[in-house]
């Protein structure tokens, strides 16, 4: 029997194995390497937020990585402005939940199919790469920062709160930015087991069902919607902060289908699952990339036809009913066993 | 009065490019219900076929009008039968597995032939003047080619054996392999004759936007919105919304400049969408192909 959710301690036990790892991390990595984790947290936060939406709501986002690059857009503009950080975070989720709502409301309120819904994120996400990249020159700028265009904007490095002058070293933004990750994954573990994460869940395996039950199923898919953006605009701040600039690169294509390929091998329907598969395909595919042996293009493209043909459940699901495949068999064994004990029993 | 004139005929340009680089995606769309993610890769790899074959002193209106339709529909049948004929019936997979083969074919392609595209070839046929404004001649050949191309479809479907079949099964596949029909047959020709009209757009466009590996990007975001704003009419569709999104971006663009024409193009679709779920054609024309 698969579970159709997780139970909430699950996500308590794994969040502290995150924790023993953020305190051991400096002492295993190189600096540079504790630099790079700080972006690669970001993505895996999208890779989150993904998984909450698809995986638990059955929304099938493409686009995802357009709230993510709102996301930093909108970090990197308000911090400039206001001259600090934390407000910065906020706006940024703000910004990311907002445009989710709006566009979710057209989106679910037409009840539009799955694959529309799809396809339209995906369309938002290539619309906005192709109008930032367009936004070079004096002229498009917020307040008193340059869009840049193709080149993109800065984002300045986090604060401490209430003081703009003191900036996070490195390694103070790699233990912030990680904090943030296990918030966030926290907050989408308990969020599930809610009773709102259970009518989501719901409306994944039966959308007609559910709304015979009562339940406004285009609210609670709005819903999830619009927290999910957050949480993926929440990512955006620390990629940009780890980048130290974002580009329109964040809405393109390949955005949009990193995100799907870390859901689709890591799992849909587990949250762990795709945020261990951002670092996974992260390093592998730096690591591919630095020896130009194959393209980066071709080993992704690879790995999703391959998954969606042979593994369409994703590792992380693919162990789990593994696992108990073999209980339920060991489970078997001892009740035969206990059965042939009553039959030789009574025979004796 | 040349003003006007003139900036009809960009107008019209952008309504016929529209249905151009929608029209491969409409067909398989119409017929399959299955939106193909790597319809951008298709186009490109069209333009590459103009671009390979020209500059091996194959003549460009041969390259581009028999060669690119040629090799696209003919990797558009590969495509069908090793990958999208196991996953009918699976939308969502279907969409995930096109995507992985278009990230597949970017990467191919930047392999052998590099990021960056090294020869531009330029568009044959000169310029027209229209009082004080020049047009290419090459966008009106090509609005004349748009216009030739709905017309064939349309014949096919109406006038043509393949074409019953193919509306029987569009109507319902279920009855239609009861009658006797090949379902899987018509879905593979439907799918190689989509791949085929997007590997002619592709090639048609090459040389007025160069090619490069991931040039499909630039195209897909309007042709799916195109296609979904259309509804499933493969002809009625694609040329209803080319129309309207075409001159909302025609108009925006020389309101504002460049910048805000895809945003209004987008932004129309979605209230669009938000009026007619089903698209322009699941509200009016139903009867239409």
């Amino acid at each position: 029997m698969m579970r159709l959710y997780g139970s909430f301690r699950g996500t308590l036990v794994v969040a502290s194995i995150a924790v023993l790892f953020t305190l051991l991390a400096p002492s295993i990595f190189q600096f540079f390497t504790i630099i790079t984790l700080t972006q690669v947290i970001g993505l895996s936060i999208l890779a989150l937020s993904l998984a909450l939406v698809w995986g638990f709501g059955g929304v099938l986002c493409f686009g995802q990585s357009a709230f993510f690059g709102i996301g930093a857009y909108a970090y990197s503009v308000a911090a400039v402005n206001i001259g600090g950080s934390t407000g910065a975070i906020l706006i940024a989720m703000l910004a990311a939940a907002t445009f989710a709502t709006l566009l979710g409301y057209f989106v679910f309120y037409g009840k539009l199919s799955d694959v529309y819904l799809a396809v339209i994120t995906l369309t938002v996400s290539l619309i906005l790469y192709s109008l930032m990249r367009r936004t070079s020159g004096p002229e498009y700028k917020i307040g008193s920062a340059l869009l840049g265009g193709f080149n993109g904007t800065g984002s300045p490095p986090l604060n401490v709160p209430g003081n703009s002058e003191a900036m996070l070293f490195p390694l103070q933004t790699f233990y912030v930015s990680m904090g943030a990750l296990i918030l966030a994954y926290v907050f989408a573990g308990w969020l599930v087991t809610t009773k709102f994460g259970r009518v989501c869940v719901s409306i994944r395996e039966n959308e007609l069902r559910t709304s015979l039950l009562g339940y406004d199923t285009r609210l609670y898919k709005l819903g999830i919607f619009a927290v999910s953006a957050g949480i993926a605009g929440l990512g955006g701040v620390f990629f940009c902060v780890g980048v130290t600039r974002v580009t329109p690169d964040v809405f393109s294509l390949g955005q949009s289908a990193l995100a799907i390929i870390w859901v689709i091998v890591g799992g849909r329907g587990t949250l762990i699952g795709p945020i261990l598969a951002t670092f996974v395909l992260y390093f592998l595919t730096a690591s591919l990339g630095s020896q130009q042996l194959m393209n980066t293009n071709l080993v992704l493209g690879g790995i999703l036809v391959i998954f969606v043909l042979l593994v369409p459940s994703g590792v992380i699901p693919s162990i789990a009913k593994w696992f108990d495949l073999r209980r339920v068999k060991k489970f078997s064994k001892l009740k035969e066993r206990r059965l042939k004990m009553r039959k030789h029993r009574s025979v004796g | 009065m040349d003003l006007y004139f003139s900036l009809l005929l960009q107008i019209i340009y952008g309504v016929a490019n529209l249905a151009l680089i929608s029209l491969g995606l409409a067909i398989v769309f119409g017929m399959m219900r299955v939106i193909n993610l790597a319809h951008g890769e298709f186009l490109m790899l069209g333009g590459y076929t103009v671009v390979v074959a020209t500059n091996n002193g194959i003549n460009i209106w041969f390259s581009i009008l028999i060669l690119a339709p040629l090799v696209v529909g003919l990797i558009g049948l590969i495509v069908e039968r090793c990958l999208i004929q196991w996953l009918y019936g699976r939308m969502i997979d279907t969409l995930l597995a096109t995507w992985g083969l278009s990230l597949l074919f970017i990467g191919i392609i930047t392999s052998i032939f590099g990021a960056s595209t090294s020869t531009v070839i330029s568009p044959p046929l000169g310029t027209i003047t229209i009082g004080d404004y020049t047009s290419s001649g090459y966008e009106l050949f090509l609005i004349f080619v748009v216009i030739v191309l709905l017309l064939f479809v349309f014949l096919t479907l109406k006038f043509t054996a393949l074409g019953l079949v193919a509306r029987a099964t569009m109507q319902n596949s279920d009855m239609a392999s009861c009658l006797g029909i090949s379902t899987s047959k018509i879905y593979m020709i439907t799918f190689s004759l989509g791949a085929a009209v997007s590997g002619l757009a592709g090639g048609l466009l090459a040389p007025l936007t160069g090619v490069l590996p991931n040039i499909g990007a630039i195209y897909i975001g309007k042709a799916f919105i195109t296609v979904i704003s259309g509804g499933s009419a493969i002809l009625a569709g694609t040329t209803s919304a080319s129309i309207l999104l075409g001159s909302v971006n025609g108009v925006m663009s020389y309101v504002t400049g460049p910048t805000f024409g895809e945003v209004a193009l987008l932004f129309t679709a979605i209230i669009l969408l938000r009026l007619m779920p089903t698209g322009i054609t699941g509200r009016f024309f139903r009867k239409s192909q």
